[in-house]
Parts: C-alpha cells; sequence; structure tokens
C-alpha cells in the first residue's frame, strides 16, 4: 500500500526543509516529496495544518523482554513507541536473563521484526551486568548491537570499566554510563534535598553522578572510547559533559522528558509514580537541563521507559521499583515544555528527538524527508491540547508521572518501516 | 501581634481554639493546623487524670476495635498505645511484623484491606518505611494513627513533648527547645519541629554535619554542631536516641567519641539554664546520649513523658473516634 | 438552628433565693454536713457547686469537699453529637467511698447526663449514697432517673429548651425558656 500525505508541512532540519508539500511513501520508502502529487492506488492522508518529523528513536527504552513480559514485552513496548512517534530504540540490556549474549540479542531483533519495530540493541558491558569481567562485546556487535551498558548499574570496578571501555572502543561500540555511585545513593529513594528532609525520605545526592560522569569521562578521555551518558540529571554533570565536548572528546548525553518538566517538588504525597532512578532533582537542575537542550551539551532526550505492573508501584515507596514509562508522553511533554515554555525551536526539538540519536547510531537514509530514505516519519498536531490519561496507553504498565496533566502537541500518525499507524483516540481538554 | 492587646486578645484567641476535630487519620504533624495540635493536648490534659483513678479506665470506646499494626518492632510505643485503648475500654488486636502475612508476601494493600474487613474502627501503623501510614490511609476506610513511619514522623511522640512541656513551662510559645543527636533518621525530630514551629516555639537542631539533614534550616529551625550552643539558653533539651544499628554507615567514628562530643554530663548540663528539661524519647543509651547521673538527676522528665504518651494517645484515639465515616 | 426567648423564669434573685432554699434543703435531708461531698457536672453543675459551697459554709461555718466531673468520657452518643463536647478534665482529689455525694447539674431532662455521671462517680469509689440536686427539672425523662432536690420544674415543649444563664459564664444568672425557630 502506498502512502500519500497531502499539504503537510515538513520539518527536517537535516535537509533544511520547512515547507509545505506533499510527500508520497512507496514500498517502505519515501519516493517523492513536491507539489502537487498524485499518485493511484495510495492511501491518502490530509496533512493540513499538522507538521511531518522524522520519525523519533528513543535512545532508552526497557521493554522487559525477556524475563519482564508482564511489565511490558516487544510488541506492547513497540506499540507505545509507535503511539509516540518513535521509530526505533535502543533497548537497554537489563532483562532477564541479561542482553549479555547473541542468543537474548537476536530473540529481541526477532520480537521487533515480528512487531514491525526499528530495534537497536545495547548489550552489557560487563558479564550479567556483574561488573566483573568484560562482556562478549565481539559477539553482542556481531548479533546487531549498537552499544553496550550496565544500565541500572554502573560499572564500579575502575579497572574492569577501563578495559571494558578499551574492549569497547576497540570493536566499535558505543559505551551508555548509567553514571552513578551506588555507594552514594544506597537506600535513596528520591533526590537530596529540602524535599527529602521535608518527606522524611532518603535522599540520593547529586554528587553521586557527578562523580561517576567525571570518572567516565576520564576513562574515555583515556581509552578514545564513544561514551554516551544515559539520562543526565544534574547541573554539576552537564558541567563535565560540556568541558568534555569543548575538549573535543567523543562523549554525548541524553536527558529525559521527565527531567526536563519536573522537580522533586512535585512530590508532595507518596506516590510512586514520582519514583525513579535518577530520581527528580531541584529546580537549579532543572534549568540546567534545558540550558543544555538550548546550547546542544545535550544531545538527545530519551525516554528512559522503565514500566512497572500496578501492584509493584503500589506499595510503600521504599519497596516500589524505581521508573516511570515514557514513550506515550515524551513529544507531547517535550514539546509543551521546551517549544511552548521555553520558546526552543522545533527544530530543536526535532534534532534532538530525531536528528541526533540517528547520527549518534550512524544512521543514514533511516527516518530523513528526503527521497530515498527509509519511510520512517510521524505526523504531528501542535495545536491539540490533551490530558495525560492511563487508560490511552498502549504500554502494558501505566506508572507514568504525568497522569492528570496537560499538555500540548499529540502525534497523529507514525509511518514505521513503510506502514501507517494512525492515532485518534487522546481525549481533548475541555 | 502577639503580646499585645492582653485580656480581650487572649480571650479570642481561646475561643478560637476551641475547635472540633474533624480528621479521620493522624499521619504526622506536618498537615495539622496550631488548633488541631492545641486540641489534642488540651484533651491530652483532661485524659491524664484517668489514669490517676483506683479504676483506671473509661467506657468511651466501648464497643470499638483498634487494631495496632506493627510492621516494624516496637515495645514502648505498642504498650503505650494498647494500654490507651484498654482505658477507653477499646478492643484491641495486635498484628506485628513478624506474625503478620507481610513476611510471606502479602502486599500492605492486601493486608489492610484484610484488617478492614473484620470491621475496625481505626488502625493504629507502625512501619519502617516513610509514607506507609499515607498509604494506608488511602486504601481503607478505618481512620489510621501514625506511631512511626520510617525517618519521617512519629507524631504522638512529638505531641507528648510538647504537652509535657506545656505542662512544665506553661507555654511553648517562645519556648527554647534544642534537638541533639541523629537529626537525619529522626522522626521525633521531625514530627516536633513541624509541631513545635506551629506552636511558636523555636528550635534549635545539633549534631555531627553527618546527621544534620540537608537545608534543615528551611524548615524553620536554627541549626548548630556545637552542643554547648545548643545547650546554653535551652528551655527544654530533647535528646535523640543514637542508633547503633545505624553504623553500617559511618556517620561517626564510635559511640566513645560521639558521647564525647554530642553526649550531656552533668558537666555540661552546668552550663544550660537551671530549670531546664531534660527529654529523652527511649529507650535511653545511657553514657551515650547522657550520662545516668543526668538522666535521673532533678531536671530529667523522661519517665513523666512515658506517663503523658498515655494520655495524649487516649486523646487521639478519642478525638479521631469523634469523626463519623 | 436560632433560638428565641419566650419568657424569663427566674431573675437573678430568683436563682439566688432557689440556691438558698436547695442549699437548706440538702442541710436538712442530711442533718448536716458529715461526710457530705458537693460533685458538679460540667459546666452548669460545676459553677452551682461553687455557689452551694458558700452557702453551705455560710451557714454551717463549714468547708465541705468538692470536686467536679467531666461526663463527656460517659457519654453513649459520642458519634452523633453535632457539637463536639469540649473535654473539661474531671476534679475529684478525694476518696468518695463511704459518702454522701450530692451530685450537681443546671437542667435535668433526658437523664442521660445523670446516667452517665453515676457511672463515673462509681468509677472513683463507693459512695454512701448518692442524690441528686438540679436548679431546673424540665420533664422528658427517656431513663428512671429523679431528681432529691429541684429548684423549680419547667414543663417545656419538644421544641423548646432551658437556657440556665450563670454569672460566671454568662455575665448574668437568670433561667428562660427558649424556643427554636427557623
Amino acid at each position: 500500500m502506498n502512502i500519500l500525505i497531502k499539504n503537510v508541512k515538513a520539518i527536517d532540519p537535516r535537509h533544511k526543509l520547512n515547507e509545505v508539500v506533499d510527500v508520497l511513501i512507496a514500498d517502505g520508502k519515501i519516493s517523492k516529496v513536491g507539489k502537487g502529487l498524485a499518485a493511484a492506488s495510495t492511501e491518502t492522508i490530509d496533512g493540513t495544518g499538522k507538521v511531518l518529523l522524522p520519525g523519533f528513536i528513543d535512545l532508552h527504552v526497557h521493554f522487559r523482554e525477556p524475563g519482564g513480559g508482564h511489565k511490558e514485552n516487544v510488541a506492547s513496548g513497540s506499540l507505545a513507541a509507535l503511539k509516540g512517534g518513535f521509530v526505533g530504540a535502543v533497548s537497554m540490556p537489563n532483562t532477564t536473563p541479561a542482553a549479555d549474549n547473541a542468543a537474548i540479542v537476536e530473540f529481541i531483533l526477532k520480537r521487533a521484526r515480528e512487531a514491525n519495530f526499528n530495534i537497536f540493541p545495547c548489550g552489557t558491558l560487563s558479564k550479567a551486568r556483574e561488573g566483573k569481567e568484560i562482556s562478549s562485546m565481539l559477539e553482542l556487535k556481531n548479533s546487531g548491537c549498537v552499544a553496550v551498558s550496565d544500565d541500572g548499574n554502573y560499572l564500579r570496578n575502575p579497572l574492569v570499566a577501563r578495559h571494558a571501555f578499551e574492549y569497547a572502543s576497540q570493536i566499535g561500540l558505543i559505551v551508555m554510563s548509567h553514571a552513578e555511585i551506588p555507594e552514594l545513593t544506597k537506600g535513596g529513594v528520591i533526590n537530596e534535598g529540602f524535599v527529602s528532609t521535608k518527606m522524611g525520605l532518603k535522599g540520593m545526592p547529586g554528587i553521586a553522578e557527578i562523580i561517576a560522569v567525571t570518572t567516565d569521562i576520564e576513562l574515555a578521555k583515556m581509552t578514545g572510547v564513544r561514551l554516551h551518558i544515559s539520562h543526565l540529571s544534574t547541573r554539576g554533570a552537564l558541567e563535565k559533559v560540556r568541558q568534555a565536548k569543548s575538549e573535543g572528546l567523543p562523549v554525548t548525553c541524553e536527558v529525559t522528558p521527565h527531567h526536563l518538566a519536573l522537580t522533586d517538588e512535585a512530590i508532595t504525597s507518596y506516590d510512586t509514580n514520582f519514583k525513579m532512578n535518577p530520581p527528580l532533582r531541584s529546580e537549579d537542575d532543572r534549568k540546567a537541563m534545558i540550558e543544555g537542550i538550548k546550547d546542544g551539551t545535550i544531545d538527545v532526550i530519551a525516554t528512559d521507559h522503565a514500566p512497572h505492573q500496578i501492584e509493584e508501584k503500589d506499595q510503600e515507596f521504599e519497596l516500589a521499583p524505581f521508573g516511570v514509562i515514557g514513550l506515550e508522553t515524551a513529544f507531547a511533554v517535550s514539546y509543551t515544555e521546551l517549544c511552548r515554555k521555553e520558546k526552543v525551536s522545533l527544530e530543536t526539538l526535532v534534532d534532538r528527538l530525531a536528528g541526533r540519536p540517528a547520527n549518534l547510531l550512524g544512521l543514514n537514509g533511516f527516518n530523513e524527508i528526503k527521497e530515498g530514505s527509509q519511510a520512517n516519519v510521524t505526523l504531528v498536531d501542535l495545536d491539540k491540547k490533551w490530558i495525560v490519561g492511563p487508560e490511552e496507553f498502549l504500554s502494558k504498565s501505566r506508572n507514568s508521572c504525568f497522569i492528570g496533566s496537560e499538555v500540548q502537541g499529540y502525534v497523529a500518525a507514525t509511518i514505521c518501516n513503510g506502514k501507517l499507524y494512525s492515532w485518534t483516540k487522546a481525549k481533548a481538554t475541555k | 501581634m502577639r503580646g499585645e492587646g492582653g485580656e480581650a486578645v487572649m480571650e479570642e484567641k481561646r475561643i478560637k481554639t476551641e475547635i472540633n476535630w474533624t480528621r479521620k487519620d493522624l499521619l504526622g504533624l506536618k498537615d495539622l493546623s496550631r488548633e488541631e495540635i492545641e486540641l489534642i493536648i488540651k484533651t491530652a490534659e483532661s485524659l491524664k487524670e484517668v489514669s490517676t483513678r483506683s479504676i483506671k479506665k473509661v467506657p468511651t470506646l466501648r464497643g470499638r476495635t483498634v487494631v495496632n499494626f506493627f510492621v516494624e518492632p516496637s515495645t514502648r510505643t505498642r504498650a503505650s498505645f494498647e494500654l490507651a485503648e484498654k482505658r477507653l475500654s477499646a478492643d484491641s488486636l495486635n498484628f506485628s511484623g513478624s506474625s503478620s502475612s507481610l513476611v510471606k508476601g502479602e502486599t500492605l494493600k492486601d493486608t489492610a484491606k484484610n484488617i478492614e474487613a473484620l470491621q475496625v474502627d481505626l488502625i493504629v501503623i507502625r512501619h519502617s518505611s516513610s509514607g506507609a501510614p499515607h498509604r494506608l490511609a488511602e486504601y481503607v476506610k478505618p481512620g489510621i494513627v501514625n506511631a512511626g513511619d520510617g525517618i519521617n514522623e512519629h507524631p504522638t511522640q512529638a505531641l507528648l513533648d510538647m504537652f509535657t512541656m506545656k505542662e512544665k513551662k506553661g507555654k511553648i510559645e517562645g519556648l527554647k527547645v534544642s534537638f541533639i543527636g541523629d537529626i537525619l533518621h529522626s522522626r521525633v525530630a521531625r514530627s516536633n519541629i513541624w509541631g513545635l514551629t506551629k506552636l511558636g516555639a523555636k528550635v534549635t537542631v545539633c549534631g555531627p554535619k553527618t546527621l544534620i539533614p540537608y537545608d534543615i534550616e528551611s524548615l524553620g529551625v536554627h541549626r548548630t554542631y556545637n552542643v554547648e550552643e545548643a545547650v546554653k539558653d535551652a528551655d527544654a533539651i530533647n535528646l535523640l536516641r543514637i542508633q547503633l544499628e545505624r553504623q553500617n554507615e559511618p556517620f561517626f567514628p564510635s559511640l566513645g567519641e560521639y558521647a564525647k562530643g554530642y553526649g550531656i554530663n552533668a558537666q555540661m548540663l552546668k552550663r544550660a539554664k537551671k530549670d531546664v528539661l531534660i527529654m529523652h524519647p527511649g529507650p535511653v543509651n545511657r553514657g551515650v546520649e547522657l550520662t545516668s547521673e543526668v538522666a535521673d538527676g532533678p531536671n530529667s522528665v523522661i519517665l513523666e513523658q512515658v506517663t503523658n504518651g498515655l494520655a495524649v494517645r487516649m486523646a487521639v484515639l478519642y478525638l479521631l473516634s469523634l469523626v463519623r465515616k | 438552628m436560632q433560638l428565641e426567648e419566650v419568657r424569663k423564669i427566674l431573675d437573678a434573685d430568683g436563682v439566688d433565693r432557689t440556691i438558698t432554699r436547695i442549699t437548706h434543703e440538702i442541710l436538712e435531708k442530711n442533718k448536716g454536713t458529715e461526710d457530705l461531698v458537693l460533685v458538679g457536672i460540667e459546666s452548669g453543675g460545676a459553677i452551682l457547686v461553687e455557689r452551694l459551697h458558700s452557702k453551705i459554709q455560710a451557714i454551717e461555718g463549714v468547708a465541705v469537699q468538692k470536686g467536679t466531673l467531666d461526663i463527656t468520657l460517659y457519654r453513649d452518643d459520642i458519634d452523633e453529637i453535632q457539637n463536639q463536647p469540649k473535654m473539661r478534665g474531671t476534679r475529684l482529689e478525694f476518696d468518695i467511698t463511704g459518702k454522701k455525694v450530692i451530685l450537681v447539674d443546671d437542667v435535668l431532662y433526658t437523664g442521660r447526663t445523670v446516667r452517665s455521671a453515676l457511672d463515673a462517680v462509681i468509677d472513683f469509689g463507693r459512695p454512701k449514697w448518692v442524690q441528686l440536686a438540679v436548679l431546673v427539672d424540665r420533664g422528658h425523662r427517656e431513663l428512671p432517673i429523679r431528681a432529691d432536690y429541684v429548684g423549680k420544674n419547667i414543663p417545656t415543649a419538644q421544641d423548646e429548651e432551658v437556657a440556665v444563664r450563670l454569672k460566671e459564664k454568662d455575665g448574668l444568672d437568670e433561667v428562660c425558656i427558649m424556643r427554636r425557630v427557623g
């Protein structure tokens, strides 16, 4: 089936594209971008008033398969991603068992193909994420991994870390680092700050991230590895990345939509949908994240989509697992926070959600709006305001920290690998 | 405003404090108004007399059922609540951490729903996780009394501390109250800070830097690492228990060194006001937070705190029982 | 709910004369002050106890023992009352065992307050006997209770109330019948 999108404002900063055009998609590729297009046997979409963007790529998701299918699996996670306008995602390796071998990676890729979704697997940095031995990175790379990480854990032993970084750089894998000194955050459940004092909850100091990022950057400098800092959350750590970039080091980083939109002041009850790691930080940290987006220090917006079932989340704050889902709200939250409130350009947002993630993964012609690219695009309605409601989530889980929030910007359709997904159900505001 | 107007203002204030109790739960002093705290203390003042009678029991809560749901072990607080329930003629039932099904993997919500299904009226909960009573209050209809949650609050302990201070000093407003010890992990200190600052006391917290929570001053208290400064002008000194079991994290080098820096002995007491109250939520580590000489000395009101705890818990159970569900 | 005054039953002099009469009746019936103790029910009864106490002292030259009873803890309706009772506390700082207890209240109505007070008194010991003195009996009893000393019998309708105003709490002494309006 061919698809013709008529009269749509198409934006792709990589090709300096920002005009109203028609886009014809045929055989899974963008076959024509131009005016007054017509084609036989096509499904035609009226794009009037909407904006066509390169399909988003999320560098940080947990689809929980294998081992956590009650929370999410590749099929449900892919649907949630597509609903959020994402056409590809990097899957974190903290599955059960961990993605430290070809069998698991091939299994995940097979599941992704069945779901018509593009997963770029991230394998483990150390065997079983235990931080003791380097993982089989050659095997991981050959089976399709683009990066390695012990996400959820920080590789604490600097000797193992050094060799892992060296080895990854030789193999040509990106190291994605969950930067957190665990001894400093042990037992903590929210950011260490006035809110943790007020709420009587044990704090996780920002310094745990800053020290880890500092160490990682030094190791990257020494080993020459491509280092990517996952879910950055503190001003201090951002400064370290900024400095590394100014020295020309191949260091990149990402921030989550919730760290752009919320601070620990949002924790007013003991609602575990506000328990995530890294935790919501101070207003000063949040401002730093927005500055980082504006000046380009932060390369990517990634969700850290971490599904957990209601019964896992609905318990004592200390006992509930860390993590929130984010795929289905990422665009709206980022657009509202950055473009509406902070006057960041839509081009910048698109760059952080689609352009730079593609560059980082070395993808060409994957999600571009130009003739010959694979057909991975997202159609958005920028004017639509809606209230985030759990009943609409396609994820198996409901643990969002944005339930009840009013946001602006809605993904109307996603075309992934040439296939059209239309989304209409969102409840509009009053 | 305060201190002006004399009699007329005082009278108006007195009438204003005669409020009705409207809360189903007592989760913490953070949420309470000054008037609500004063009402609990006033009620406790009346109820204290019951325990001085030869028949130490009134029929007030006859037919009501109170469950003491202690997920974190406790001897004193539970005993105090149990006795308070008995003196008010309530039926009480104990669910403790070790005997409850929580250890078998049942969630807090399920256990709470099961307790609710027994048609109980009040649940007194102690839990090692901050905010657990707040969750419980969302799950079930019976009134919830927080008997200590994690490092968050211990409202009845703070109320009995304030009751004791008021009894001894005649008022709370303007009193200088110092807390010395492990402020970081102290739910007693947190509840006292919320309550005392609302009632107009001047609160100082003191301890080693490792045991002072982040930005505690923003709660409206003065912070010092110098024990002499905390002792000097205080009307009441509340010594907080140093928990040996927290020593897996290196907060201070040894109990001996803690006692040298922050323990209160007779010599240090000499630098305090003559009529200073020495308070402690118990159990006391003699020779650590304070010496026996101080614990058993004329300034100590530690045992009166225990007595007053009973009256305060009776008052809380009584007031919560007035609220129709 | 609003109340309007229907008529005044006793003025200040009337109140005083009535208390004087009750004092004499108590002394006569008990043959003096031996083992006599006055226990007032908070809050009106507690004020009347003070008045009776000084009159006994004036007549007999004896200061009998006195105390107050807060019956809040003995009520049978704690979750039905609209206005929460304000606890005032009980002050009985003597042993009542073997004593002749004169229980004092301002108005006798359903008898439920007196029932509560009797329970409370008995929790403090075993008195020789308990007698009841009230300033006003307005009828409508719901329990088999009667007063030994009555200042004034005032038949009332159910939609009426008796207001006993005393100097110590209201600034003047008087007894009025009020009717609920609206």
